[in-house]
Formats: C-alpha cells, structure tokens, sequence
C-alpha cells in the first residue's frame, strides 16, 4: 500500500493512501500529490537509509511519499 | 549515499553558485587556512615588535595577541553555530516528527540523534552531521559548517532536521551548493564551541571520515 504525507507543523499529515489494485484511490493521491506540488511542496521517495529520489510525478508503486518544503541557505 | 538522479529544484535560487564537489572543498579549506593566517601572523608580530621595541608596550601587545587569539575562536564560533537550534521551536508536533525521522535512520543513527541532537549521514563528500538549522561535514581532517534550513518556521524541530536529510539523500552536491559555506577548520576548533551534547556525535564523525565506508558483504 502506498502513502502519502506532507510534513507540517503537526509532524506530518497523512494527505492520501492507495493500493496498486485501488484505481480511485491512486488518482485521489495524484490529485492530492500534483496540489502539493503547486503549493510548492517537493515530493520525495525514501529509499531506505541513504537513499531518496525526487519525484515530479506519483509512483504508483512506492511505498511512501514524502512532501517535503524547499530548503535554503540560512 | 548515492548519487541523485535529478539535481535539487532550489538549486534555481543560487544560480550564481557553481556546484560544490570533491575538489572544490579542499580548496574553500586551504581558503580559511590562509585567511585564519592571514589575521593572526601580523597580530603576534606587532606583539613581539612592540615588546624588542619597548617592553613598555606590553599592554598594547598583550592587545595585539588577543585579538590574535580571539579572530579564529570568533570564525569557529560562527561555525559552530549552524547546528544550533534557533528561533521559535513548534514542540506540538515533536512526538510524532521524532517518530517519522526515526522511521528514516538505522538504529545507531536514531541513537545518536537522540543523544546529541544530530543525525549523522554518511555521503561521497564525507560524513554529514545534519542538524535543526545547518549541518556539519567532516572531511579530510577538516569540518565544514553549513547554514541551511527548512522553508517553514512552524515545523517541529525533527521535521527541520528530516527536510535537510531528505534534500541532502536526494542529491548531495545540490545540497552542499545550496547550503551557506560558514566556517572550514580543524575538529577541535569547532568542538570547543559545540553544545556539550554534540561534541560526541562530531567526535565520531571524524572517527568514520578517515575510516573507508563499510562494504555489503558478499555470500558465497
């Protein structure tokens, strides 16, 4: 099953959940992923430890996806 | 760590910067040495010419070897710094941004985390100490000290040091660019001004820097 979570100020949020079976829920967790992205969010794939991949589009069989919000120079 | 398959979108907002890599970090370290020299040599020779000159002058050199002495310790400070929590800190949602960054490390990474405040990550430019609001690279015997932090101060403070993992996961270099180069010294330079907590976490960081990265092993 996949997840979707937007880190906030409440930890994080869980925005959507799928299965690979479930058409309707992925395409709410596309509509819900592509909001974030305008909103500026980043979407991550965490790959275990060491390892992360951007994401510009929903992958259907990950895991877990993370919004993330940009970072900077402080 | 590996190499990231798309470099980091908010390289866009440095565009002036050029990437950070195996090459240019020794140099930006050979930079602050020269700089660091370049401050006290003159202070400790005005000393020593005022004491063969008059050893009346002995308050005024004894002036001239302080402000020898504390230009470094002020640069080390300024470096010791980035990983220091700052600002107003949303502890609401702590408990379960604990929780999550923990999900994202190995079992000796959480521990650490929890003692000392900073997650340690291991990269191809060194190994990374990531904290609330900066970051810290040991590499060939030098640290560097990075200001960089999270678009959003209502984040709790794991959430903080969870973005800056994340981003640094995703592409190592784009986040050594995008990050503010603050300080370059030796270890101890910028352990005397670290919380106490931390000290440990860098102490082991330069352990592990001079240490090849552990290798999968292979069954036969």
């Amino acid at each position: 099953m996949g997840r979707l979570i937007r880190m906030d100020a409440s930890g994080h949020s869980t925005l959507a959940d799928w299965t690979a079976l479930d058409e309707k829920a992925y395409d709410a967790a596309v509509e819900a992923f592509r909001r974030e992205l305008d909103e500026g969010y980043i979407g991550v794939v965490s790959e275990g430890e060491g390892h992360a991949t951007q994401v510009r589009e929903l992958p259907r069989d990950a895991d877990l996806v993370i919004m993330r919000r940009p970072i900077a120079g402080g | 760590m590996e190499a990231a398959s798309a470099p980091l979108p908010e390289l866009a907002s440095v565009p002036w910067r050029s990437l950070e890599d195996e090459a240019s970090l020794p140099r930006r370290a050979r930079l602050w040495t020269f700089f660091t020299t370049a401050h006290v040599v003159p202070f400790i020779a005005a000393a020593a010419g005022l004491m063969l000159l008059n050893p009346l002058a002995g308050p005024v050199a004894f002036v001239a070897l302080m402000h020898a002495w504390i230009i470094p310790e002020l640069y080390a400070c300024r470096g010791a710094n980035v990983v220091r929590p700052k600002g107003a800190r949303n502890e609401g949602g702590e408990e379960v941004a604990q929780g999550f960054l923990g999900d994202l490390l190995g079992h000796h990474a959480r521990d650490l985390q929890r003692e000392t405040g900073l997650v340690m990550e291991r990269g191809k430019l060194g190994v990374w100490l990531v904290g609330e609001a900066g970051a810290l690279l040991v590499s060939a015997r030098r640290v560097h000290c990075f200001c960089v932090r999270a678009g959003d101060d209502e984040l709790p403070p794991s959430d903080r040091i969870a973005h800056l993992l994340l981003a640094l996961r995703s592409d190592e270099t784009g986040f050594t660019t995008v990050a503010n180069h603050a300080f370059a010294g030796a270890p101890w330079r910028v352990r005397r001004r670290l919380e106490a907590r931390m000290r440990p976490a860098l102490a082991e960081a330069t352990r592990r820097s001079v240490r090849p990265p552990p290798q999968p092993s292979i069954s036969v």
